[in-house]
């Protein structure tokens, strides 16, 4: 992982990527819901090589006070990266990186949680990632979506999050690090897919509309297929051993 | 009724149709979606989720146990197991002719003491206010307090009572269950106590299982013998 490599074949002649996927792919995903007995609620995703949990508190009394408000309930995120998540030290203090993310995931996920139920109340998710490569803005959201659930927190929707982008002249599905590094565009989409709504949507490269409007239906697809594993997940846990 | 329940997680679609959306379910266009996990449930007119997990939130008329965490001159300020504190006015245990310096708040409910109390006011722009001033309502002497997670309580009563009734007929055991998960068990018999926190133990992990009230009335009678 990481470093470019200057021989790197980002697809090669008959439509195999450079870890071997084909181009509408994703990586294996596994989501498990629960695991954290002090949390309210709680969730891991393996995505890929990114390893991410994710611990959810709440509703809850607010400090500082005068943060809270008294007409809706508040979503407070914090996303983080562990030391050792990436090849070279991260230091652990948040970076600017950290602090983008953190809003990003948390404006993806306000308008599936219904905070207007607890006024004066916040709702906290703690993202830790423990392992990086590429796509842990997506990852992260999945999972935060599945604690936030596991919580008992109410949600209008789930929200799957996966990206999409361009590598040599292609439209491919859940972008990796080293297709991040060198491909020409990464778009990650947030998606409710039961309101079928966009919650999330970035775009780092350059597109043309034809090519944004095929990276938008990809990246959707694949959230669609993060959404099946997300069911998968809740199911597993609250309904797992129980009879119909 | 039993063949129109569903598991549900939030965002599901349970119907579509005329039907008034109650508790944990959302209305949008014709759809009715849940918010929440939990067990769907379709009656005439209406569809609800009982949700499986979650936090207690007040409801007027809930009955609650609650612990003292704090008192003003005018007021306790009880755990409820919620995200807001409970508000116990001193009005309500001196009565009407309380005076802030006679009186002493800590003379009639400590820190730390536990009470049976009823929500008698909540509409989510101040803190819930308590009332224990009724039957069975006050100060609780003895007993032990078993937390159970909130959402399970419906289960733990059962239908009509069913449950609860089976657990308190074959311990010996009085109950008293608080909406918010905090559950005071006293009984005359260890035994009977140990047998009555297992029971209600089970009920909280296996509460999605079906036939929960055969299992619990099979566990309690093959300890009993042994």
């Amino acid at each position: 992982m990481g470093g470019r490599d200057a021989t790197l074949v980002l697809l090669d002649e008959n439509g195999i990527r450079c870890d071997g996927r084909k181009v509408d792919e994703p990586r294996r995903i596994m989501i498990k819901a629960g695991g954290l007995k002090n949390a309210d609620g709680s969730a891991y995703i393996e995505f890929g090589d990114n390893k991410i949990l994710v611990g959810v508190f709440g509703p809850r009394d607010v400090h500082p006070k005068h943060m809270s408000n008294t007409d809706t309930g508040i979503l407070r995120v914090r996303y983080h990266m562990e030391p050792f998540s990436v090849t070279e030290r991260k230091n652990p203090a948040p970076s600017r990186r950290e602090i983008e993310i953190s809003k990003v995931i948390k404006e993806a996920l306000e308008p599936a949680v219904m905070l207007e139920k607890f006024p004066r109340t916040a709702v906290d998710v703690y993202i830790e990632v423990l392992q990086a490569d590429g796509g842990t803005r997506c990852a992260a959201l999945s999972a935060a979506s599945v604690a936030l659930a596991d919580a008992g927190i109410p949600m209008r929707d789930m929200v799957a999050a996966c990206a999409a982008g361009k590598a040599a002249d292609t439209i491919i599905l859940d972008v990796n690090n080293e297709e991040d590094q060198a491909g020409q565009a990464d778009m990650p989409i947030g998606y409710m897919p039961s309101l079928e709504k966009i919650t999330l949507l970035q775009l780092d490269g350059v597109l043309t509309p034809a090519e944004y409007k095929k990276c938008v239906e990809t990246g959707i697809h694949g959230c669609k297929i993060v959404y099946e594993l997300q069911k998968k997940a809740l199911t597993d846990k609250y309904f797992g051993n129980g009879e119909k | 009724m039993e063949n129109k329940r569903k598991y549900v997680i939030p965002g599901d679609v349970i119907t579509t149709g005329p039907y008034r959306p109650e508790q944990n379910v959302i209305l949008d266009g014709n759809k009715i979606i849940s918010t929440a996990i939990g067990i769907s449930e379709i009656y005439d007119d209406s569809i609800k989720v009982i949700p499986l997990t979650g936090k207690y939130i007040p409801k007027i008329d809930d009955l609650v146990i609650g612990k003292i965490i704090s008192h003003t001159s005018l007021s306790w300020e009880l755990d409820i197991n919620s995200c807001y504190v409970g508000f116990l006015p001193a009005q309500d245990v001196f009565g009407r002719d309380f005076s802030a310096h006679a009186d002493e708040l800590a003379s009639k409910l400590k820190s730390g003491d536990l009470v049976a109390a009823r929500i008698a006011n909540f509409d989510r722009t101040r803190d819930p206010l308590v009332t224990i001033a009724d039957r069975d309502l006050g100060k609780i002497d003895s007993g032990h307090l078993v937390k159970i997670s909130p959402s399970k309580v419906p289960r733990l009563i059962g239908k009509r009572g069913t449950m609860i009734q089976t657990i308190e007929m074959a311990t010996g055991a009085a109950i008293t269950i608080g909406q918010n998960g905090w559950v005071v068990v006293s009984c005359e018999t260890p035994e009977g106590l140990l047998k009555a926190v297992k029971a209600i133990q089970m009920v909280d992990e296996k509460a999605h299982v079906a036939n929960l009230t055969d299992q619990v009335k099979e566990m309690l009678e093959s300890k009993g013998e042994s």
